[in-house]
């Protein structure tokens, strides 16, 4: 064969060869990346300290531990408080918040989740005000039953807000995003009750920080491990540093908490603010992650073109048949 | 052959929601294959809707300075630069030649943009798709994205409070934010025009008709016929993109006819309204809600108290 046969078979096969790479336009995004500022993460972590410490103070209240009970609805009340104030700031209009209460929309997480919100702060309101008051005691215990009732949802939610977008990395982890968003709340909660309750009365938030720890860590890993190629932002960039630190404090702070914090209250605060840390990294991560995935067209395109030659689907696109 | 569910273009909300004074569903038909690239509709567009500018600079990606779609950039002409290994396909016995220029177009930089000579230019003017299923009005928290008469999906701007949630939504990449503004915007399908019986103005201002604007309907059977007369004379890598009601947005109201592969002009092969699963998201919420107070629970069983 001449060199100019070897080129031209040459040139003959590399058309034929597969791409392993998915195409693009130059390289740019198919999707936008979020437009949310770091006052939606920050959310993420008080929507589920306030969400999950408002169901710890109902059931500790139910218990008779009523150190631990007076404790978390204060702090119920902190994180339900902070949340509002967030996400109006995180608003491009904020003097327009009140539009979010305009409609009801299942299709909507963010709009379930600003009534869900709003229910929240209300009956948390309402409960701390009789509850250190003693006035309206009937009123104050059906606020603190829908409060504790309302805060499960508001603790996971925000998991189910962003896996109902078209970014990769979050729409493919909708199922275990909330355990993951889920164990982050309980770890929030536990710690912080921890950190403020006397040692004698705060082993079940203990007990609760160290579980949601765990839960957290392993569900961020599962969820890793699930995405497959599509959980790449997890271990790459900033989302995947943010993962190994979140998951580093987390089993730290959970050790710690679980050795030490029920003997020694300095352990305990100490132990609480690793955790703490730690359940922050983990929201962190989620968040940076879903910018990571949007802004590759890797992410988008290659699931997309995989299922297409699968034989599972068209896709949007009828070719042209030669001939007539 | 005509499509069974060819005319099936309802939304979940128009015609229903409008009953009498519902429109007929208005759109695109973009046909690229005669786009020559002139970017009268992205000037047309900005001039009519008063967009504000959006100078990127020289990007160096063919003679796209726009680059994408966005809050001040209702319609985006890309550019594709592409080597089709110099007619190796259309004359195999020139194989040898071809290879020999493909050599020399690498080496000396040297290439002669003629269609059939080594190069082909794609070039394609891309809009808001507004889908059947549109994921940025399902999602929309505050109703400012709406169904409009003509069944196309329009921001309300006196409603719109800058949540941002449709901007990861859109499978497309179209909506976004404008950053002095804090609202979102994309194209309305020139609303205010529509509503005086006048053509958007990118259409308008096509000099090749390669934006065509009309009744879905219609558009999507004259779709048909094109795709059939570029099949018949051997332009078989001509595909509709968007003109059938059983992708994953169920049609769009702004399709196309292109020459490539989707994915080649920014587009997604295979777009999913996100909440088609939307169901299994709250699935995923309730039942981690449901963990999580079983946890807490948990939590009090084994201690003191």
């Amino acid at each position: 064969m001449t060199r100019e046969a070897v080129r031209a078979e040459r040139i003959r096969e590399r058309s034929m060869v597969p791409r392993a790479e998915p195409q693009s336009y130059y390289g740019q995004p198919v999707l936008k990346e979020p437009v949310w500022t770091p006052e939606v993460p920050i959310y993420f972590y008080t929507g589920g300290l306030g969400g999950t410490s408002a169901t710890l103070a109902l059931l500790a209240e139910l218990r008779g531990n009523r150190k631990l009970a007076r404790r978390a609805w204060l702090i119920a009340l902190g994180g339900v408080s902070a949340s509002p104030a967030l996400l109006i700031s995180d608003l491009g209009k904020p003097s327009r918040f009140l539009n979010m209460l305009r409609m009801f929309k299942v299709t909507s997480p963010m709009s379930v989740g600003s009534w869900i919100l709003a229910g929240s702060g209300t009956f948390t309101g309402i409960a701390v005000a009789s509850e250190l008051t003693g006035l309206y005691p009937a009123l104050g215990r059906a606020a603190k039953v829908n409060a504790a009732l309302l805060g499960l949802p508001l603790s996971t939610y925000t998991a189910g807000l962003v896996a109902n977008t078209s970014v990769p990395v979050w729409h493919g982890a909708r199922f275990i995003l909330p355990f993951v968003f889920a164990g982050s709340s309980a770890a929030s909660a536990g710690a912080a009750a921890a950190a403020l309750t006397p040692l004698r009365d705060a082993g079940p938030a203990r007990r609760l920080a160290v579980g949601g720890a765990v839960t957290s860590v392993a569900a961020a890993f599962t969820m890793e491990k699930t995405l497959g190629e599509l959980g790449e932002p997890y271990s790459k960039g900033v989302s995947g540093k943010l993962t190994r630190l979140a998951g580093g404090l987390s089993l730290a702070g959970a050790a710690l908490m679980a050795a030490r914090g029920g003997r020694s209250r300095g352990a305990a605060i100490a132990a609480s603010a690793v955790l703490t840390a730690g359940v922050i990294a983990e929201r962190w991560a989620v968040f940076r992650a879903g910018f990571q995935s949007a802004n590759d067209p890797k992410f988008t395109v290659g699931p997309q073109r995989a299922r297409i030659e699968r034989g599972e689907t068209r896709g949007a696109v009828r070719r042209a048949q030669a001939g007539a | 052959m005509p499509n069974p569910k060819l005319l099936e273009l309802d939304t979940h909300s128009w015609p229903g929601s409008y009953g009498d004074s519902a429109e007929p569903r208005m759109g695109f038909f973009t046909d690229t294959s005669i786009c020559i690239g002139c970017k009268a509709c992205e000037v047309a567009c900005k001039e009519w809707n008063q967009v504000p500018d959006s100078l990127q600079g020289f990007t160096g990606k063919s003679y796209d300075n726009t680059t994408a779609l966005g809050a001040n950039d209702w319609r985006h002409v890309a550019f594709i630069e592409q080597r089709t290994a110099l007619g190796a396909e259309a004359a195999a016995e020139d194989l040898v030649q071809a290879a020999e220029r493909a050599n020399a177009a690498d080496g000396w930089g040297l290439q002669t943009y003629q269609e059939g000579e080594g190069v082909r230019w794609l070039m394609a003017s891309d809009v808001c798709k507004h889908c059947t299923s549109a994921a940025c009005l399902d999602v929309c928290p505050t109703g400012a994205l709406f169904r409009t008469e003509f069944g196309t999906v329009v921001v309300q701007e006196d409603v719109c409070n800058g949540c941002g949630y449709c901007v990861p939504a859109c499978p497309f990449g179209v909506i976004d934010k404008r950053e002095d503004d804090g609202r979102v915007w994309k194209c309305t399908l020139c609303y205010d025009r529509l509503r005086e019986d006048k053509e958007p103005a990118c259409a308008q201002a096509c000099p090749t008709n390669s934006i065509q604007f009309g009744e879905l309907g219609e558009l999507r059977e004259r779709a048909e016929k094109r795709l059939e007369q570029m099949g018949a004379a051997g332009q078989t890598e001509a595909r509709l993109y968007g003109a059938d009601s059983e992708d994953g947005v169920d049609g769009f109201g702004a399709f196309f006819l292109l020459l490539d592969e989707p994915e080649v002009y920014g587009l997604p092969p295979d777009p999913v309204v996100t909440t088609r699963h939307v169901g299994q998201v709250w699935a995923g919420v309730f039942a981690g809600a449901a963990a999580l107070g079983a946890g807490i629970a948990a939590a009090f069983i084994g201690g003191r108290k």
